[in-house]
């Protein structure tokens, strides 16, 4: 087994989830309750990475954020280094193919919470925060923790974009999936066996997970 | 005097929506009542009182606070108005406890303060022994007195209910409607309650508001308005059958006698000697007799002359005066063959039990 390449995955996957907590949950709530016209465009836009191939999010992402690129000198300006073939740029790229996994199942939880819970909070006192804090997210915490766990299990499976945008560095970009790869071009397959043996269970092992949860969400 | 000025236009995209226009004291402890059928946009009006929704058009101010401009853009959300509102199906968070329910609007308190609110209004409410159960465990009665300890824990400066009975069966709507009374007068603060049953109006308003279509079509002492509907949709709106306000002068064997209008009327009435009450007589309840008949069971007979009378499809529409108006509805085969005009005397005969009284307080 690549350690290094294990120990990456796992801080790749744990941060895209942190991020997509902070990120995700607002939006989520914000399509859950909005009765914007332009939401549907925004939907989409969320939603969009489950229809793309990898590789052209990766390829636009690769494009908007080079060492040329408004986004990428400011990058380099704040934090120095740039983000294509860098763990940043990894990392931010994951984040954005792994919104639907997150935010869907968080807007879906959200979407089922009476409205008139969140009503009878803002007229006790409650700010709209307060309200998401103490009774919303309560409330559809199995949706949540859904949320969270697809997006992580998903950036541990994930491929394409990590190549794209990481090519395919050791210790920096190389993920499992990644090393899967290599091993399958060197001909090393027992190496490649052991590897996806265990993302295989994994995977196997969250799925259950989530749906064990999702019958809970009925009952709350 | 601090005054509470709303003047709003709220319509939705589809369907029709409210105009509505007044100024209310709210220093006084006050019950409103709003009356109205349902999409009448009653419920809208609390709304938009409360915050909940933003009207198109005009203001809703209390005192010197500008809660609602719409030309200045000011619109202050449901949690800076200070507001005890109490949801129609109640809205208790049902993965907090009673004590956590009541408690919700605590933040800011410090704890040793959260505590001695809660306890006073888990004394107040009689909810004690309740603390620790969810609200999917409580009765609906239970789930009432704690969604109101709820609303009141901060010490709103208005108290908002949206139809505050209507979740309730008839029965426990009734013994409600008298507790919901006394709870209100005990807090102290002016309330406005929606309803689209009158006898909300009859029981708790000192002020009833009739809201048709959304605009107020008539609003004045409950009195007032029961008294001398304004219009044929007021009319409508407090019935047209008799409701008959009097004072309980004595009660025997749970029996009480009312006397309305110089008359004395016969009811069970749930209240003490001295109390008002609310007599409402069904027109389809009253017989009409040539002779008074002290050999029926009915207690309430009452001499009475003839002042119209109008065809109502196979029935005829009576008005009768017994020392009060009296609506009753007889066949027109009846009618006829008691060969009664407008001037002659007759009796009207009410048995006690189809009276349905509603204690004023």
């Amino acid at each position: 087994m690549d350690w290094v390449a294990v120990g990456l995955t796992l801080k790749l996957a744990a941060l895209t989830t942190i991020i997509l907590a902070v990120v995700g949950l607002p939006l989520a709530y914000w399509l859950a309750t909005t009765t914007r016209t332009w939401r549907p465009i925004v939907d989409a836009a969320v939603a969009v990475p489950l229809l793309l191939p990898p590789t052209v999010l990766g390829f636009y992402f690769l494009v908007s954020t080079g060492p040329d690129t408004f986004l990428g000198q400011l990058y380099t300006l704040a934090f120095g280094g740039t983000i294509p073939f860098s763990f940043a740029g990894i990392l931010l790229a994951s984040v954005l193919y792994n919104l639907p996994f997150a935010v869907r199942p968080f807007a879906s939880g959200f979407a089922a919470v009476d409205r008139r819970l969140i009503e009878a909070a803002r007229c006790l006192g409650a700010s709209a925060p307060r309200t998401f804090a103490t009774v919303v997210v309560p409330l559809s915490w199995p949706a949540v923790l859904t949320g969270l766990v697809l997006a992580f299990a998903h950036t541990v499976g994930e491929f394409g974009v990590v190549l794209m945008v990481g090519g395919n560095i050791p210790g920096v970009t190389r993920t499992i999936a990644l090393a899967i790869y290599d091993d399958v071009q060197a001909l090393d397959y027992a190496g490649a066996n052991q590897a996806s043996a265990v993302l295989l269970i994994f995977a196997v092992s969250v799925l259950a997970v989530t749906y064990s949860l999702q019958r809970r969400v009925v009952p709350l | 005097m601090t005054l509470l000025d709303v003047d709003i236009g709220f319509h939705y995209r589809q369907g029709p929506g409210i105009e509505c226009r007044w100024q209310d004291p709210v220093d006084t402890p006050r019950v409103t009542v709003f009356l109205g059928a349902s999409g009448s946009g009653k419920s809208t009006v609390l709304r938009c009182l409360a915050g909940l929704e933003r009207p198109q058009r005009g203001h809703v101010r209390f005192g010197d606070q500008i809660w609602f401009d719409a030309e200045r853009s000011v619109h202050v959300t449901p949690d800076r108005r200070n507001l005890g509102v109490l949801f129609q199906d109640y809205a208790l968070f049902p993965h907090l406890t009673v004590e956590r329910n009541v408690a919700f609007g605590a933040h800011g308190l410090t704890r040793p303060e959260v505590a001695r609110r809660v306890g006073e209004l888990i004394e107040a409410f009689r909810i004690q022994g309740l603390e620790a159960r969810l609200p999917g465990e409580l009765s609906g009665g239970q789930q009432q007195r704690v969604a109101l300890a709820r609303a009141v824990f901060r010490k709103p400066r208005l108290l908002l209910l949206d139809e505050p009975l209507s979740a309730l069966d008839r029965a426990t709507g009734d013994e409600m409607r008298d507790e919901l009374g006394t709870l209100i007068r005990t807090l102290g603060m002016p309330a406005y309650v929606v309803s689209h049953d009158r006898a909300d109006a009859l029981a708790l308003a000192d002020q009833t508001v009739l809201l048709d279509e959304g605009r107020i079509i008539q609003r004045g002492t409950t009195q007032d308005v029961f008294d001398a509907p304004a219009s044929a949709a007021a009319a409508r709106l407090v019935g047209v059958d008799t409701i008959l306000l009097g004072r309980i002068a004595s009660v025997d064997n749970g029996l009480a006698r009312v006397t309305v209008g110089g008359q004395e009327v016969r009811v069970a009435v749930p209240a003490a000697v001295g109390h008002e009450a609310a007599l409402c007589v069904r027109a389809e309840d009253v017989t009409i007799a040539l002779h008074d008949a002290s050999d029926v069971s009915a207690v309430n007979r009452w001499h009475a002359v003839v002042r119209s009378e109008a065809p109502d499809g196979p029935f005829v529409r009576v008005s009768l005066d017994c020392g009060f108006r009296l609506a009753a509805v007889v066949t027109r085969d009846a009618w006829q063959r008691l060969q009664l005009k407008p001037g002659d005397a007759a009796w009207a005969i009410v048995k006690a039990t189809s009276i349905r009284a509603l204690p004023r307080r």
